[in-house]
């Protein structure tokens, strides 16, 4: 493996993770959404660091071509990330339903409350 | 007596139906002496609210579109709101005889669920294909959670007794054919009686039933999904979450 080889791992790896960081600082990342984003980037930076890691987990696991393991391992993050996703759209949705009947309700209450007023 | 009619709400969910929703209200108020009707606007964009509000009805105005299932939960919220014992569904586009529905509430006195069932007899509405199909698992499915026989578990044309109120106005099913699937799941499940009405169908006043092979498989492939997860899901019970009013 070259040195730039080496080097551009390592790189992407601190990219994502100041990406992270740097959202998370700013409020613009909620924590329990960042969780598999951090996750995936201190991987990268391990095995970008000491590449033999990735060798060493595959034979463990049996897998033949370590990078094979690589992206494997990034499609279940990608996995998790997309399901919390989902999970999360559902629940925003029911709220918004919820707040909308709400809104619906309070509407004509006001409606009836100003009509009981100028009638009186 | 439970069922009588100014103990009733009369809920029905509009979505652009400025050309049948007045005459419908207007036949409510005509053949049901004491009712009070609710139209739930589900998003129109003609004038459904001015000609429901013209014939004297109440109405609701979500503000963006959230079909059948969202729409009867407000309904069902505003009678447990105001004290109504039931609630009958009953769609703004004419499909359903209001002279139905004293039939309807009779059958509340003993049981909590009534539905008009389109092919229990009465009237000539006919379907075939995939659509018939899907109605016939469904129906086939639904009638043993339920023990009771159903043939018509997609019908909207229903009534539903104080405790089915109660458990609706917290569970209504929101998603695509929950409001009709669903609903009757849940209700078999927390121990409520379904009973089976057969009442006449008009054809419907505007627009035409779609006879779409392609949407008749779409609609049984859906139907099936929605029955399967309804059955997976697990119990629910009245006054579980907390909604705001």
């Amino acid at each position: 493996m070259s040195i730039a080889n080496y080097v551009f791992g390592i790189i992407s790896a601190l990219i994502v993770l100041v990406i992270v960081i740097e959202m998370l600082r700013r409020r613009r990342l909620r924590e329990r959404h960042a969780v598999y984003w951090l996750l995936a980037g201190l991987m990268g930076l391990v095995i970008g660091i000491f590449p033999q890691v990735l060798g060493w987990a595959a034979s463990v696991v049996g897998v033949s071509v370590p990078t094979n393991l690589a992206f494997f391992v990034s499609i279940i993050i990608l996995f998790f990330v997309c399901i919390q996703h989902s999970s999360e759209l559902t629940e925003l949705e029911t709220k918004a339903r919820v707040l909308a009947e709400d809104v619906a309700l309070q509407d004509l209450r006001i409606r009836e409350l100003e009509q009981a007023a100028t009638t009186r | 007596m439970s069922a009588s009619l100014d103990r009733t709400l009369i809920v029905m969910p509009a979505l652009n139906e400025e050309a049948t929703v007045g005459d419908v209200v207007r036949e409510v108020y005509a053949k049901l002496p004491g009712v009070r009707c609710l139209v739930v606007d589900d998003g129109s964009r003609d004038a459904t609210i001015a000609e429901a509000r013209n014939a004297g009805a109440i109405v609701v105005r979500l503000p963006f579109n959230l079909g059948v299932g969202g729409a009867m939960r407000v309904g069902f919220r505003y009678a447990q709101l105001h004290g109504f014992d039931n609630v009958v569904q009953i769609d703004s586009d004419g499909q359903h005889d209001p002279s139905g529905v004293p039939e309807l509430l009779a059958a509340l006195e003993t049981c909590d669920l009534a539905i008009g069932a389109r092919f229990a007899g009465e009237g000539d509405y006919t379907v075939r294909g995939p659509r018939k199909w899907a109605m016939t698992v469904l129906s086939t499915v639904i009638s043993g959670v339920a023990q009771v026989k159903l043939s018509d578990t997609t019908s909207g044309f229903r009534a539903s007794g104080p405790k089915a109120v109660e458990l609706f106005a917290e569970h209504y099913p929101a998603e695509y054919l929950g409001d009709t699937i669903e609903s009757l799941v849940i209700a078999a499940r927390n121990g409520l009686s379904i009973v089976q009405i057969a009442v006449a169908m008009r054809p419907r006043a505007g627009g035409t039933p779609s006879h779409n092979p392609f949407k008749a498989a779409t609609y049984l492939g859906r139907a099936t999904m929605a029955l399967l997860i309804a059955l997976l899901r697990p119990r629910v019970s009245a006054h579980e979450s907390g909604a705001l009013l």
